[in-house]
C-alpha cells in the first residue's frame, strides 16, 4: 500500500520525521540528499530504533605503524542506534554495524512533486538482511 | 494512480518520545498475547537514591545515620561505594523517563514501577536495588548494615504493602552473617518479601562456618536465596581492562563464579537441601562452562571436596538462574544444547532487569524456537511461581 507523508522540502537534509502508517510506525529520514523509510522495530529486540541518536560512525585512528593513536566521529558514515540496546545501523543502507546479516526493515520511500510516498507490506526488506 | 492514503505524522522528539520507550514493548505483549498466562519478572530494579530521604529516615544506626542526613553534597555517595562506567555509551542508550514524568517519591515510584511492568506485559516483579548493589565493597560493616536495615525497612513498610505485584528478595549485609540473620528473623514474613539476596560485588568466604546459623535461618524460611552479581573497575582482575564492554562481560560472571564455587566445593548447598541458590543477571552461557571446569578439576582433586556426594555439575543443575541477559548466538543450537544442558525448561527463570541497559524482554524467551509454548511459559512465570511464595506473599492485603 503507498502512503503519502507530505511534502519533500518537510524532511530537510539531516531531518527526520516519524509516521504512522496503519498499524506501524515508520521514520523517515534525509541522508546525503536521498530518502530512507525503515519500519521503528529494531531487529534485536523491537527497540524504536527510529526514535535514537543519529552520529557518525565511531572510528578507530591507527597509525602507519599500526598503533592506536585516537578515535573520531565519521563525517562520511552516519549511523542510527536503537534506544533500547545501543545497535547500530548504518543511516543509508540500514545494516547492522555489529552483525551485517541484520537490518532495518526498510520501506521503499519516493519523492514526486506532490509529495513523499512510502510504499508498505509485501516487498519491503526484511529484518535479515 | 489511486489516491494514496494519508499516513499521520508524529511529533518527534527523541529521547523523552510521546509514543513511549515502552511502547513497542506493549506492542509486543499485546501480539505474542502475554496476558494468557502469568510472566513473573524476578530481577527488575528502581532508582532507590531517588528516595533517598526516606530511606535514611529508617537508619537506625546513630553516626551512620547523622552522616547520611548531614553530609553535604551527595549525601548518598558519600556512604555507597560509587561504581565507574558509563553505562550508557555516551548517551547512545536512553532509558530515563522524561522530566515530565512523576516526582520521585514512594508512591510515584511504585506507580511508573508498575506501569513499566504492565508494558512489558509482567504480571509480578521482583524489585532490587541499584546503587545499593556495591554496598557490599564498604570498608565499615556497620554501614553496610544500617542501610540494608533501613532499605529493608522503607520497602517492607514503605513500598511493598502498597503493590498487589511487586514482591522483592531482600538485600542482607553479607559482610556480617549475624547482622543478616537478625535480618532474616526480623524481615522473614513480611508482606512482599520472597526471598533473600546477597550482592556477589564482596570478598567474603561464604562457605565459611560462621555463615552456618544464617543458613540453617534462610533454610527454615523456605524462600529462595539469590547472589545479584555485579563488575567493579577496580576489582584487580579486570584492571587492564580499559573497555566497559570487557569489564562488564566478565566482572558480572566472575563475581557470581567466585561465591558459586566456594558454595559448591564447600558442600553448602548438601548440607542445605532446603535452600533454593538463585544466580543472577549473568546470562546462561557461564553455567556449562563452569559446571565442565568444576567437574574436571573435582575428578582430580576430589580428595580437596571429600564431602561432596555428587559431582559439582549434578549440584549446580539444581540451582536456578535468571536468563538476563540471554547471549545472542548465532547458532541457535548451541543455546538449545545450552538449555538442555542447564535444565532450563525447570531452572531457568525469565529477568528483565529493566530498566538497567542492557534488559531483555519476554520475547527473548518466547520467541525462541527450541521451546515448546509450555517451557516458554514455565520459564517466563510458572518456574518463578513454583519456587518463589508469590501468591502466598501478597504485598497490599
Amino acid at each position: 500500500m503507498e502512503w503519502r507523508l507530505g511534502r519533500p522540502d518537510e524532511i530537510p537534509e539531516g531531518g527526520r520525521r516519524l509516521f504512522r502508517i496503519g498499524g506501524e510506525v515508520v521514520g523517515v529520514f534525509r541522508v546525503r540528499g536521498r530518502l530512507v523509510a525503515y519500519a521503528n522495530r529494531c531487529p534485536h529486540q523491537g527497540g524504536p530504533v527510529c526514535q535514537g541518536e543519529v552520529l557518525g560512525r565511531l572510528e578507530e585512528i591507527v597509525d602507519r605503524d599500526r598503533s592506536v593513536v585516537g578515535e573520531r566521529l565519521s563525517a562520511e558514515v552516519l549511523h542510527l542506534v536503537c534506544p533500547w540496546h545501543g545497535w547500530e545501523y548504518e543511516l543509508e543502507t540500514g545494516r547492522c554495524w555489529g552483525d551485517p546479516r541484520f537490518r532495518l526493515r526498510a520501506y521503499p520511500v519516493e519523492e514526486r512533486e506532490d509529495g513523499v510516498y512510502v510504499t508498505t507490506g509485501p516487498g519491503s526488506e526484511g529484518d535479515r538482511g | 494512480m489511486s489516491p494514496a492514503d494519508q499516513a499521520v505524522p508524529l511529533e518527534f522528539t527523541p529521547v523523552e518520545d510521546r509514543l513511549g520507550v515502552l511502547a513497542n514493548a506493549e506492542a509486543q505483549a499485546r501480539e505474542r498475547g502475554y496476558h494468557r498466562f502469568p510472566i513473573v519478572d524476578v530481577d527488575a530494579h528502581h532508582f532507590e537514591l531517588d528516595s533517598w530521604e526516606r530511606i535514611a529516615a529508617h537508619i537506625e544506626h546513630p553516626t551512620v545515620r547523622r552522616r547520611a542526613e548531614r553530609m553535604g553534597g551527595n549525601r548518598a555517595f558519600s556512604l555507597i561505594p560509587p561504581i565507574l562506567g558509563d553505562q550508557l555509551v555516551a548517551g547512545r542508550i536512553k532509558r530515563r523517563l522524561s522530566a515530565d514524568e512523576p516526582l520521585p517519591g514512594v508512591l510515584h515510584e511504585l506507580e511508573r514501577f508498575e506501569r513499566e511492568m504492565r508494558q512489558l506485559g509482567v504480571r509480578y516483579s521482583f524489585v532490587f536495588p541499584t546503587s545499593i548493589l556495591s554496598l557490599g565493597l564498604h570498608p565499615q560493616q556497620e554501614v553496610e548494615n544500617a542501610i540494608a536495615w533501613a532499605y529493608a525497612r522503607w520497602l517492607t513498610e514503605e513500598v511493598l504493602p502498597h503493590s498487589d505485584v511487586v514482591r522483592a528478595m531482600l538485600y542482607l549485609p553479607f559482610g556480617d552473617p549475624e547482622a543478616s540473620l537478625r535480618m532474616v528473623e526480623r524481615f522473614a514474613g513480611c508482606r512482599g518479601v520472597v526471598g533473600w539476596m546477597v550482592t556477589s560485588l564482596r570478598h567474603q568466604p561464604v562457605h565459611h562456618n560462621r555463615y552456618v546459623p544464617l543458613y540453617s535461618a534462610i533454610e527454615a524460611t523456605g524462600m529462595p536465596l539469590a547472589f545479584h552479581p555485579l563488575y567493579s573497575w577496580q576489582e584487580r582482575a579486570l584492571e587492564p581492562v580499559d573497555r566497559f564492554l570487557g569489564v562488564h562481560a566478565l566482572g558480572f560472571p566472575l563475581s557470581n563464579m567466585v561465591h558459586l564455587t566456594n558454595l559448591v566445593v564447600h558442600g553448602i548447598p548438601e548440607r542445605f537441601p532446603g535452600i533454593r541458590f538463585v544466580w543472577m543477571e549473568c546470562g546462561v552461557a557461564w553455567i556449562p562452562y563452569l559446571m565442565l571446569r568444576l567437574d574436571n578439576e573435582y575428578l582430580m582433586r576430589r580428595s580437596e571436596a571429600p564431602s561432596l556426594e555428587r559431582k559439582p555439575s549434578e549440584t549446580m543443575r539444581d540451582f536456578y538462574y535468571a536468563t538476563q541477559p540471554l547471549e545472542w548466538g548465532d547458532d541457535l543450537r548451541y543455546l538449545e544444547a545450552l538449555f538442555d544442558l542447564c535444565r532450563g525448561a525447570t531452572q531457568f527463570l525469565w529477568a528483565s532487569d529493566y530498566p538497567h541497559w542492557d534488559f531483555d524482554l519476554p520475547s527473548r524467551i518466547y520467541d525462541l524456537p527450541f521451546l515448546s509454548e509450555q517451557e516458554k511459559r514455565d520459564i517466563l512465570g510458572s518456574n518463578a511461581l513454583r519456587i518463589f511464595p508469590i501468591e502466598a506473599a501478597p504485598g497490599r492485603t
